[in-house]
């Protein structure tokens, strides 16, 4: 317990050093940036309403949040879904793994701001484009944990699953699946971080409503606060979704 | 009348960056229904690749296995394998461990019926009280004892040891024997036993095949052990026939290991 409160105090004094700094330099070494008392007067009505909708873009900012959450958790599992069966291919076939394997290094480095324009010409409308993005850009992780996992499985299990002539089905269930299940986990967790970090790009582009939508119309409307109150609330919510994830990882390889 | 096991001309070549690497060449063995024999040699002579193509984890370059007149080249229901480590399934309790055999040689049993099976088994090599316990909680020893019973709860005509005690403390390891060998007494099934302790051996088998040192092993000298049955641990100290044959063992063992070294300097 004490050791938890000197790690919070410390934590505490970081932000405040952070903070201090942003306050220094706002208004004299840099003319626009807002310093963090008005950031907090001008972000006030978003955060004291959170789930207050006044418009289209002028809306509290959990209301915001849980847009962008709900369109992560759909690319997420559209990701996850693609992701997972791919990385048992790619670990139970060494053909498959060889046919496949260096496209997938080539497609893994490319930015969401490449894939999203391709997104809106394959589906002419934002919201599949956005999904399409966060799903190719979020699966790799899934993917190659998966593929790790599968590679991962001790032959001891492997010749257990023979000399017992298991189908192949009872192979997956009673013995790769649950041998796999730690490191997919943490591809699903890596997997849902660069979800949310995707999040951001893919609503600039498209205009939708979200956190990422409304940075970027108050960076054009030039309510400079808002950008760092979105800014914030992007790293806090991350934050949070990778502890969740944590949580159930952390469950998972107790249990 | 059962027909034997045949190891027939067996042959086990592997591929390494050096060129082809040959552990076993022309292993023949003739083992008959019923029999205990032991597989004994120096470590890494081959004798667990023999097994590991009777078990058909692996397949013979050469040469092969035969039973029932048939040739054998992939595992089967009629063998059941215990490896050196218990290799139970961590995410599985004892019991299911052992249900995921018993389902496989009895599919059409109902699952009542099949959990049965499995009980008794658990029940027969000591450990019944375990069955809901996850492998992690289990002692090394206890571990074993569930892997036997997951083979035996294939009800298989063949029992493949795999050097299963090779892990456990001395103790640990007399109890186990003592398990096999009772267990062995009650149904006489045919038993290969992958060994590299010379008492274990001798205790256990009716018949000891020692191998040659790889590279190329083969059966160097195929030793009958007629000690009287039921064996009990004090003959190891008192019995005449007993030393007669630990010291042919052991001599061989050392005349193979010394030509060996020979050849190798």
């Amino acid at each position: 317990m004490k050791s938890f409160l000197t790690s919070f105090a410390l934590a505490m004094t970081g932000i405040l050093c952070v903070v201090l700094l942003w306050a220094a330099l706002a208004g004299n070494v840099a003319p626009d940036l807002p310093s963090p008392l008005k950031t907090w007067e001008e972000s006030k009505p978003f955060i004291l309403q959170p789930w207050e909708k006044r418009g289209e873009m002028d809306q509290g900012i959990l209301r915001m949040a849980s847009y962008s959450l709900v369109r992560v958790a759909k690319g997420f599992f559209l990701a996850i879904l693609v992701g997972t069966p791919l990385g048992f291919l790619l670990g139970s076939s060494t053909l498959f793994y060889r046919m496949f394997d260096p496209t997938i290094q080539v497609l893994r480095p490319i930015s969401p701001l490449a894939w999203l324009p391709l997104g809106l010409i394959l589906f002419r409308q934002s919201e599949p484009a956005a999904l399409f993005t966060i799903a190719l850009c979020s699966m790799w992780p899934t993917v190659i944990n998966t593929m790790h996992g599968v590679r991962s499985i001790p032959q001891d299990y492997l010749n257990v699953a023979k000399v017992l002539r298991l189908s192949p089905w009872k192979k997956f269930t009673k013995v790769w699946l649950p041998a796999t299940l730690p490191y997919m986990f943490t591809g699903f967790r890596l997997s849902l971080g660069l979800a949310w970090l995707v999040i951001v790009a893919a609503e600039m582009l498209t205009g939708t409503p979200g956190v990422g939508g409304f940075l970027w119309q108050e960076y054009n409307s030039l309510i400079y606060s808002h950008i760092l109150l979105c800014i914030v609330t992007i790293g806090v919510v991350g934050f949070a979704l990778d502890r969740l994830m944590g949580l159930a990882e952390a469950k998972l390889r107790a249990a | 009348m059962q027909r034997p096991l045949e190891i027939s001309s067996l042959s086990k070549t592997f591929d390494t960056p050096t060129g082809p690497h040959t552990v076993v060449k022309d292993f023949n063995v003739k083992i008959q229904p019923g029999e205990f024999i032991s597989l004994l040699g120096h470590s890494g002579c081959g004798k667990s690749t023999v097994l590991s193509i009777v078990a058909g984890l692996q397949q013979a370059t050469l040469g092969g296995v035969i039973i029932d007149g048939t040739e054998v080249n992939t595992p089967g229901l009629d063998r059941g394998v215990v490896f050196q480590s218990p290799c139970l399934l961590p995410w599985l309790s004892a019991l299911d461990n052992v249900l995921l055999a018993a389902r496989q040689a009895h599919p059409t049993l109902a699952a009542a019926a099949q959990r049965e099976v499995a009980l008794k088994y658990l029940n027969l090599v000591g450990v019944a009280e375990f069955a809901s316990s996850m492998p992690a909680e289990l002692s090394q020893g206890t571990q074993q004892r569930v892997a036997i019973a997951r083979a035996l709860s294939l009800e298989p005509r063949f029992l493949l040891f795999d050097e299963p005690f090779g892990m456990l403390d001395s103790m640990t390891r007399f109890e186990l024997q003592d398990l096999v060998l009772e267990l062995w007494e009650q149904d006489r099934k045919t038993v290969i036993l992958v060994t590299h302790d010379i008492d274990e051996a001798i205790y256990l088998s009716d018949r000891i095949v020692l191998m040659t040192d790889g590279p190329e092993a083969r059966v160097g000298l195929d030793l009958p052990i007629s000690l009287p049955r039921p064996r009990d641990r004090r003959m190891a100290s008192s019995n005449a026939d007993y030393f007669r044959l630990r010291a042919e063992v052991i001599r061989f063992l050392d005349h193979h290991s010394r030509q060996f070294n020979r050849e190798a300097a």
